[in-house]
């Protein structure tokens, strides 16, 4: 038996001991989550970013959206009533990283995917004010000014082959040799506002009961 | 949530939090029988003179200690949290959702079946029923619309009398439940119009609803629009169409009458579209918020 004054008195086993107790918690409620099917399997119908969705997302990140808006409804009534089913892990599955945010000073985005038409996301991003007199958000009329491809796009099939590499090592369906070496093209003249939007619009519709009537 | 480890992720996680209660509960043990003199000292000397005694840990901290242990066990048989096992309970977010839902429903659904069943026109007089409306559409509808329902530059105004698609009851609810497209494309899908022909034709849209235009201009347009694309869906003098185009000769204009943006929709065109509602709000919401939007213009 080690005797407390042992392990006081000598660093390596003071040491081993030490990350043994702190990481229990991590062993126990992260390890097990890596090999569990129902967070690791994509929900149906989940698909991984397009190229244009992608460089939206890239926007959504530089613009820092998640800094007042979520992107993870919770189980209660109050906000499935607002926004539309809970989210689950499944859902997230191609998000790298993903977008939850702490913070909800606008509206959780997780189902706002076809919610509005593409022409409210652009009066809304270029002034919100514009359309919902009420709202604190900021506008960013810039990103009608900038095409996706000089900014987040140029280099968007580097990217697809670095999330084709984790896909890969998960064993997820991920992208084609042909839809990498297209996604440049694909962006062809859209701007940054085009980008972001058709990111919005496909927020969360791999649950969402609005997509059945909606295809935006 | 399902609780779907693998049998050696379910044994991993079961050892852990079995072995660490153990563990603890074993230290527990050993320390409360450890023996203690008084006065005595741990032997340890710092800074040349230093010194700690060696005494017992309080009585009120082993007993919080050995309540944690049994609130631990307690707490993993009812709720889960070992492995695979479910608790005794069988609580999980989602049935708490459930309930939860049920529980309002059970107060709030015969009320709300009582308005599906009740006409919309005389639903719309049912001002506590026009009380919850207005909440829904402050929730789902405001917006595009407007806190007020007066909508804005691209979304229509849904507190006055005029109407794109329709005002009646079972139009509106049409729109709501199924959405709405409306497009001009660009030149009305004609043939493309030189500067001063746009200029022309602007002058005589503007004439349609006695604006301010210049005469000779709109004489020249008018067999632009006559003549042209236009009249096929804005009818010929302007007056539109419901569900086709809208009226050009009255006041509303949902995206401006000014010159530019006249002139700005005939080169553009316009796109916009209405959501459809009926797979995420469902009948009783739909019927409500129809009735809502009914009683804006017609409740005066």
């Amino acid at each position: 038996m080690i005797k407390q004054e042992q392990i006081e008195r000598s660093v390596p086993l003071l040491i081993i001991l030490t990350l043994l107790v702190v990481s229990v918690g991590g062993l126990l409620e992260i390890v097990p989550l890596f090999f569990q099917k129902s967070l690791t399997e994509p929900v149906k119908d989940l698909k991984p970013y397009t190229a244009v969705q992608l460089a939206g997302r890239d926007i959504y990140q530089r613009e820092g959206c998640y800094n007042c808006h979520s992107q993870m409804i919770r189980p209660f009534r109050a906000e499935t009533e607002r926004y539309g089913a809970y989210s689950v892990a499944a859902e997230y599955v191609y998000d790298h990283p993903f977008q939850w945010g702490s913070k909800r000073t606008g509206p959780d985005l997780h189902r706002v995917g076809t919610r509005y038409s593409n022409e409210w996301h652009r009066a809304h991003l270029i002034n919100p004010r514009d359309v919902v007199p009420e709202s604190n958000m900021p506008a960013f009329p810039w990103l009608a000014d900038t095409k996706a491809k000089d900014t987040v796009g140029a280099d968007i099939d580097k990217k697809m082959q670095v999330l084709r590499t984790f896909a890969n090592a998960r064993g997820l369906p991920t992208y084609s040799d042909e839809e990498i070496a297209n996604a440049k093209e694909s962006l062809g003249d859209m701007t940054e506002l085009d980008v972001l939007i058709a990111y919005l619009q496909n927020l969360g519709v791999a649950n969402n009961p609005m997509v059945k009537q909606n295809q935006f | 949530m399902s609780y779907d480890l693998s049998a050696f992720w379910n044994g991993y996680v079961v050892a852990i939090v079995i072995c660490s209660i153990l563990g603890c509960a074993l230290l527990l043990f050993v320390q409360s029988k450890a023996t203690f003199t008084e006065n005595q000292e741990t032997g340890h000397k710092w800074d040349e003179t230093l010194q700690e005694y060696n005494n017992p840990m309080p009585k009120w901290w082993m007993w919080l200690f050995t309540l944690t242990i049994i609130f631990g066990l307690v707490y993993l048989t009812l709720y889960p949290g070992l492995g695979n096992y479910a608790g005794q309970l069988g609580w999980t977010s989602a049935k708490q959702l459930e309930k939860e839902i049920a529980d309002t429903d059970a107060k709030i659904k015969p009320m709300f079946e009582n308005y599906l069943k009740t006409d919309i026109k005389e639903l719309a007089k049912n001002s506590q029923a026009m009380e919850t409306g207005k909440r829904l559409f402050q929730t789902y509808c405001m917006q595009c619309h407007g806190a007020n329902a007066t909508g804005t530059k691209g979304f229509p105004n849904l507190a006055d009398n005029d109407w794109l698609f329709g005002g009646e009851p079972e139009q509106i609810k049409e729109t709501i439940a199924n959405g709405r497209v409306g497009i001009m494309p660009p030149y009305g899908g004609g043939e493309a119009l030189s500067e001063s022909q746009v200029s022309e034709l602007v002058n005589y849209v503007r004439s349609l609803s006695g604006m301010k235009h210049d005469a000779n201009l709109a004489a020249a347009g008018k067999p632009l629009f006559e003549q042209g694309i236009c009249v096929a869906c804005h009818q010929p003098g302007g007056a539109g169409m419901i569900g086709l185009a809208p009226n050009l000769t009255d006041q509303v204009w949902l995206y401006g009458s000014s010159e530019k943006v006249i002139a700005e929709t005939i080169v553009n065109g316009r796109n916009n579209r209405m959501p459809a509602w009926q797979e995420f709000l469902g009948d009783e919401k739909v019927h409500l918020l129809t009735a809502y939007v009914y009683s804006l213009s017609n409740n005066k």
